[in-house]
């Protein structure tokens, strides 16, 4: 194997932001026919060192090179033009043209000098099979679901003849039936010869297809190895550079007692709550203190219902009561003067403002909820978003770095931290752990079991039910956009019972809770 | 050498850095023309001389530009700035011109109030358009652009209006504590805006319906208020400057009072570093790009540059200070012209980054 000449050779690269060092001469190599996996936490410099890579920026130091020869992009167009093509972690495609219109823009297929339509629609339908995927590719690319979309971005990457590829996690977005088959195009492509470099923060993802793994820490190469010679256990150790025993301790602190919750006070009920087109009707309640995990696949329909909760969307059926009173909930604000809290899973463009800093970012909800004429002292600004920095550890610590250019991990921070100013009463939490490394992971389950102990109530949303059943009292199962089951967390409740919930919608065992 | 490298990245990566060093050449280049134009006397107690005049003459757009800046950065434009100019001067002209008598303060004074109040109900209406009915923000004030043209056409029936009142034509000829009116009228507005915007929250706030709009509402932002005030701000800043440019001549044009203004404003913007994009705002970007403006007009006529061809030079000017003030632009430059002036580490570095 190491007789072969990698296709990519990457060298002693650095790179320096304001203030951050966000890559120190760091080595990386890629083989043809391979999939190596480029590990780290968030903000080791995974995704700068594929931005280097692809021209989207300069280095400071270091060299690439490709097939033997030196090179520096200009940018990813001239990259793809030579045969190194990324698919970025969101979606960077136009949802207001076609998938055919996507997959070839740019460079769509001419006939006598004008874009020959037929032959763009026939030669995207093709690429998509490949890909097993049979849709529409006249329909708007936006119709489609984010994993559909994801296909479609990785369909127009490999379709550009390209030798590497790079997929920045293109699986967080994707339920297991699409990562499997995700995988599958993977193989297929690698045994093409083409070299992948794989970023994700699953590792069973990792160790279910990749040949060769390269760590990465705090800017710094920790090491390359082959996936044979590396046991899961060891990764995460060289991921976090610490010994990793807090998952297992939280496991077994989840002495969670779904029976005492559940006589506390009721802080959310909702009677028959829905919306047509969105979510059918559903009962819910919320007790202090209680966790509540929302399961389901994919667009079952989990973000609905948190977004009806928090008024994002109108409810137009259905009754919701706060702490014992009714309550009307159809803006946001309705919701944040009731106390109810929202960190929604698009952290980009639902969640923080990237240019501003991470300290009005953290303070946002708050100064709108006491109004513009009612400036946050500065004073009161310092001690609060100071004091938030260190209690989640959001790095690099400095509050005045606009948020854009924090990691995705300590973005989500700095969201929850902007709730928790606010001191709310029910915490609506949509895939707080999604797309982020383990041990930020392990700090914000842990978070939330400190906060429900306090006292608040945690609508919890995750699509990894480890998770879900190890943070919940009660975990409520969403299959096509309708609430099938709310299972009290007890003994008897494992992942297999959800998953069979999930399935096949076990309504009998929604009256275990009600 | 290092330390003094990083101080010159500073200064030079400062946002005002482009725009001051293009009003400073311009003002050169006026001087290098008639070595007296940085000339500054004091004649009865007022200041005299081409600077003075310059500021006297931007301070209608600077208060146009200001609100005009509040209102780009929600992401908006408010292209019914120029109409409210004339509208607000056609208002207190003709008020005026009705009094008996025209010199009284209180005439003036309510004149002011009553046209003051119109405008304040102008940019309510496009604030409503933009804001509660959500018509994007070009289309809904391109309709008081034209229609309220219209207006102030019909409150001057057409004719214009002259007024002869002393007090009046203060606000646009006379002095104040040695400085011209004007002048001190425009610095108390932009320091009202100022505190406005930055002592309180709101600046924040706009900048992030600006830079959000979607994150902004769900962080319990009624984005609809602050939408809405903005263009009553502007609006309410498009008055100030009318009564200004009417006093200044004494006569209120609904045709010609303020026409153009939006353009020269959100031009005044961008040169001062707000995006078109909305989000962040910089107020004292804002004036200078106003300045710039003024100046280039001022040095055309100064300069005796055929009118036939003065547009033609201002838009090179504004071309070469929007590309200077690009980042990209510069980077291009510099990479153009290779290490022939670079010191030795930046040599170093050079030797290493060999092109593809």
């Amino acid at each position: 194997m190491s007789q072969r000449h990698p296709v990519l050779t990457m060298t002693a690269i650095s790179k320096l932001f304001p203030g951050v060092r966000a890559l120190d001469g760091v080595d990386f190599r890629l083989f043809p026919g391979e999939v190596h996996a480029l590990m780290g936490e968030n903000g080791a410099g995974k995704s700068t060192l594929i931005k280097v890579l692809t021209g989207v920026y300069d280095t400071d130091a270091g060299t690439v090179t490709l097939d033997g020869a030196q090179v520096s992009f200009a940018g990813p167009m001239q990259a793809t033009a030579a045969g190194v093509s990324t698919v970025y972690q969101e979606v960077n495609l136009c949802p207001n043209l076609s998938v055919a219109e996507n997959i070839f823009i740019g460079r769509e297929p001419r006939r006598l000098g004008v874009v020959d339509w037929r032959e763009t629609r026939r030669r995207a339908q093709a690429l998509l099979a490949r890909l097993d995927l049979h849709i529409d590719v006249t329909e708007l690319l936006g119709s489609y679901s984010l994993a559909v979309q994801q296909m479609v971005a990785i369909a127009r990457a490999v379709d550009v003849r390209a030798r590497v590829l790079i997929l920045d996690e293109p699986t967080s977005s994707l339920d297991a039936d699409e990562v499997a088959q995700l995988l599958r195009v993977m193989r297929q492509l690698r045994d093409e010869g083409i070299a992948i470099l794989f970023v994700t923060h699953f590792l069973d993802q990792v160790y279910a297809i990749a040949d060769r793994i390269t760590v990465l820490r705090n800017g710094r190469l920790v090491g390359e190895y082959l996936t044979a010679d590396l046991p899961q256990i060891a990764l995460v150790e060289k991921m976090i550079g610490k010994e990793l025993d807090a998952l297992e301790r939280l496991d077994s602190e989840a002495g969670r007692d779904p029976a005492a919750v559940a006589a506390g006070k009721a802080l959310v009920e909702a009677d028959g709550l829905g919306r047509a087109g969105s979510v059918a009707p559903f009962s819910l309640t919320i007790h202090q203190g209680e966790v509540v995990g929302l399961a389901g696949l994919l667009g079952s329909g989990r973000t609905e219902v948190a977004r009806l909760l928090f008024g994002a969307d109108r409810a137009d059926r259905g009754r919701l009561t706060v702490a014992g009173r009714p309550a009307a909930v159809r803006t946001p604000v309705a919701a944040i003067e009731r106390d109810i809290a929202f960190c929604s899973e698009n952290r980009r463009t639902e969640g923080l403002v990237g240019e501003l800093t991470v300290r009005e970012n953290i303070i946002l909800a708050m100064q709108a909820a006491r109004g513009w004429l009612r400036p946050v002292p500065r004073r009161r600004q310092d001690e609060l978003v100071q004091r938030w920095i260190e209690a989640l550890s959001i790095r690099p610590a400095d509050p005045d770095m606009p948020v854009r250019n924090l990691s995705g991990g300590n973005q989500q921070k700095v969201l929850l931290a902007r709730w928790l100013i606010t001191e709310p009463r029910l915490l609506i939490l949509d895939e707080p752990t999604r797309g982020i490394d383990i041990g930020a992971k392990t700090e914000i389950q842990r978070l939330v079991a400190e906060l429900s102990d306090g006292g608040m109530a945690v609508l919890f949303i995750s699509a990894e039910l480890e998770e879900v059943l190890r943070l919940s009292h009660t975990v409520a199962v969403m299959r096509d956009r309708q609430m099938v089951a709310q299972l009290a967390n007890d003994d008897s409740l494992d992942a297999d019972r959800v998953m069979r919930a999930i399935a096949s919608g076990a309504q009998q065992e929604g009256l275990e809770k009600a | 050498m290092s330390t003094v490298r990083t101080r010159v990245t500073t200064i030079t990566g400062h946002r005002l850095f482009w725009p001051l060093v293009v009003l400073l050449v311009l003002l050169a280049a006026n001087t290098v023309h008639r070595p007296s134009f940085l000339s500054v006397e004091l004649k009865n107690g007022h200041l005299y001389g081409s600077l003075i005049d310059i500021v006297r003459l931007s301070a209608p757009l600077i208060l146009v530009a200001l609100g005009m800046s509040l209102v780009i950065a929600t992401g908006g434009i408010d292209l019914s700035v120029g109409s409210v100019v004339a509208v607000s001067g056609a208002v207190a002209c003709l008020y005026i011109s009705e009094q008996p008598d025209q010199d009284s303060l209180g005439g003036v004074l309510t004149a002011l109030a009553l046209a003051f109040g119109i405008a304040l109900l102008l940019g309510a209406w496009n604030g409503v358009l933009v804001a509660v009915i959500g018509i994007q923000p070009i289309i809904a004030t391109l309709i008081l652009m034209v229609a309220g043209r219209g207006l102030a056409q019909l409150i001057t029936s057409g004719q214009i209006i002259t007024v002869n009142s002393g007090p009046y034509r203060t606000i646009g000829v006379g002095h104040l504590l040695t400085l011209p009116f004007a002048i001190v009228v425009a610095l108390a507005v932009t320091l009202v805006v100022a505190v406005l915007t930055r002592r309180t929250a709101l600046g924040m706030i706009i900048e992030a319906v600006g830079g959000n709009a979607e994150a902004s509402r769900l962080a319990g932002v009624r984005s609809r208020r602050i939408t809405f005030l903005v263009y009553v701000v502007s609006a309410a800043c498009a008055a100030v400057a009318g009564f200004m440019m009417t006093a200044n001549v004494s006569s209120a044009d609904g045709n010609a009072a303020g026409l153009w203004v939006e353009l020269d404003a959100i031009l005044a913007v961008v040169i001062g570093g707000t995006s078109l994009a909305g989000g962040r705002f910089f107020l004292s970007g804002t004036i200078v790009g106003a300045l710039i403006i003024q100046t280039l007009t001022t040095s055309v006529y100064a300069m005796d540059i055929d009118p036939q061809t003065a547009l033609l030079f201002k838009a090179v000017v504004v071309i070469a200070v929007c590309l200077i003030q690009a980042p990209a632009f510069r980077a291009r430059l510099r990479r153009r012209r290779p290490s022939t002036v670079a010191p030795a580490p930046a040599a170093e570095k050079q030797k290493e980054q060999v092109p593809a």
